[in-house]
């Protein structure tokens, strides 16, 4: 055995043949993370009458494989608003840490006034803050590998969602999704909130079942997916997360007729 | 012979607990001439009478918008004003960009607190020379601030500082109770009858030596949200209606001097 610490989790060469060590660049300029590793798929919300109501499913890939089950991706912050993260699990991780300790900060600014919720940041301050954020590490060659979706409520108290993506792109409409869910969830959202004025008549009851027929279309479809979830919802009175929810009435049906794939000869 | 040991640096305590250096700075201030903030429900005024050096010369500013919602007044020396007002538009401006809102007005003038503050501590450093009246308005609604050398920072219904200034704080105290609903003009007018009261005899308020800053909240017409009056300086003839209009009435005033007053420097 070879007890060298420079030895220590690398594969034995006696059992495994010479380790390649060039890999680990001794030399050279530094570089940042240029793909993302453990991965998050799509976060997707949608807007109606009084609030928000976001949802991404709770795993954690590791390029194919299913690596963490229970990841939870979106957070509170503030008890105001909610962040969806997509993308680099370990980016998401520090921002979360960093938004934990913006909130605190925040907390603790507001802490002798009479109505702290009113001056605190809201979700459309949050977002640029965030947009703001990734657009500089952008700059830095040094991005943060994740597509953010933000909701809550603007100054003017009306709902807020909005996306901030690894180049500092940000988008706003009344319904967002990333990553697959651009393509699989955003058009049957769409087909509930195409517009603001639309989002406006939707309840409540109708956004939670819109969003959750979108994360089942995700699970039949996605294959980076899970049919565990989180969703949140928010309104005036704060935000609700339920982190373990369980997609219902799944129907496999149509994967009889699909030809093409796997073992079948016909 | 009697010469004070203890007033050489801002980081030396006299035996008697006494921070001289910082005690001067704030003498400073009552060498400046004097400027009264009020804060209403709705508004935050700021009035301050101008001085000139000389005959010949014009008037040096007292007031000074620091970003939409925020003004501020100062009495002492302009050139340490300069810097903290200066910083204070960065930070308003930087905090504008990043997060899309305005800075609330207690965050500001608690960093000027902190930056003012850390000067008293520092060997080699001095206490800024100047004392400030932060008017502004965020979503809290409006807020008078007053700031100190020391990095002293207090939430005030209505202040003076300057010189002669006890006068203008005893006219305030009368008043108190009328400050929370009064409407924006007649906000304006207790600041001048109160700054009325700091004057030496055979001085009186004109419209070179006058200036006027406001920043409010005005309910909109439509679904009844509030609305941001910028913080806005008034001299010369747009200040006229408003001393015209506290000419010659004796409301509330202190009919002789009380306090510290009397005993005063008194403003040239």
């Amino acid at each position: 055995m070879d007890h060298r610490p420079q030895a220590w989790g690398r594969p034995r060469d006696d059992v495994y043949g010479a380790y390649d060590a060039s890999y680990l660049q001794t030399s050279g300029p530094k570089t940042a993370t240029q793909s993302p590793v453990v991965t998050g798929t799509s976060v997707i919300a949608i807007k109606f009458r009084d609030g928000v109501v976001m949802a991404a499913d709770n795993l954690a890939s590791y390029g194919s494989l299913a690596r963490f089950t229970d990841v939870k991706r979106l957070r509170p912050f503030l008890s105001t608003s909610v962040v969806g993260f997509g993308g680099d699990v370990s980016d998401m991780q520090f921002l979360d840490r960093h938004l934990t300790e913006l909130a605190i900060d925040e907390s603790y600014e507001h802490e002798h006034s009479e109505n702290p919720a009113k001056s605190q940041l809201n979700a459309a301050n949050l977002h640029k803050y965030l947009s703001k954020l990734m657009y500089r590490r952008r700059n830095d060659f040094d991005p943060l590998w994740n597509q953010i979706l933000v909701a809550g409520f603007d100054s003017s108290s009306k709902p807020f969602l909005a996306s901030v993506d690894l180049r500092g792109t940000t988008f706003t409409s009344p319904s967002l999704a990333s990553g697959f869910g651009a393509m699989l969830a955003q058009p049957i959202m769409r087909r509930y909130a195409a517009t603001e004025e639309d989002a406006a008549r939707l309840s409540r009851e109708e956004a939670v079942n819109v969003v959750k027929e979108c994360m089942k279309v995700l699970f039949y479809r996605d294959a980076r997916s899970l049919d565990r979830y989180s969703i949140a919802v928010v309104t005036k009175d704060g935000v609700e997360l339920s982190e373990d929810e369980q997609l219902e009435k799944q129907s496999w049906a149509f994967a009889e007729r699909i030809r093409g794939y796997g073992t079948q000869t016909v | 012979m009697f010469r004070n040991n203890y007033d050489n640096d801002s980081v030396t305590f006299s035996p008697q607990g006494r921070i001289f250096q910082v005690e001067y700075a704030a003498e400073a201030v009552k060498q400046g001439s004097v400027v009264v903030g009020i804060a209403s429900n709705t508004h935050a005024v700021l009035v301050a009478i101008k001085r000139n050096a000389e005959e010949l010369s014009s008037y040096q500013k007292k007031l000074f918008p620091i970003d939409e919602h925020v003004g501020i007044a100062i009495a002492g020396l302009t050139s340490d004003a300069r810097v903290l007002s200066n910083f204070m538009k960065q930070q308003c401006l930087g905090h504008r960009l990043t997060y899309g809102r305005s800075m609330p007005v207690r965050t500001l003038v608690e960093m000027i607190g902190s930056k003012a503050q850390i000067n008293t501590q520092h060997y080699g450093k001095r206490p800024y020379g100047v004392g400030l009246l932060v008017a502004g308005v965020d979503d809290q609604g409006p807020h008078l601030f007053e700031f100190q050398p020391s990095g002293m920072t207090e939430e005030m219904v209505a202040f003076a500082i300057g010189a002669r200034s006890q006068m203008a704080r005893t006219y305030l105290e009368k008043n108190l109770d009328k400050f929370a609903d009064c409407g924006r003009e007649e906000l304006i007018r207790h600041g001048l009858r109160a700054l009325k009261e700091s004057l030496v005899q055979d001085r009186e308020l004109t419209v070179d030596n006058t200036s006027v800053g406001v920043a409010g909240l005005v309910a909109s017409d439509q679904d009844g949200t509030t609305k941001v009056e910028p913080f806005t300086v008034y001299d010369q003839q747009e200040v006229s209606a408003w001393i015209d209009s506290v000419a010659d009435d004796k409301e509330g005033g202190a009919s002789a001097a009380e306090g510290e007053g009397g005993t005063m420097e008194v403003d040239s």
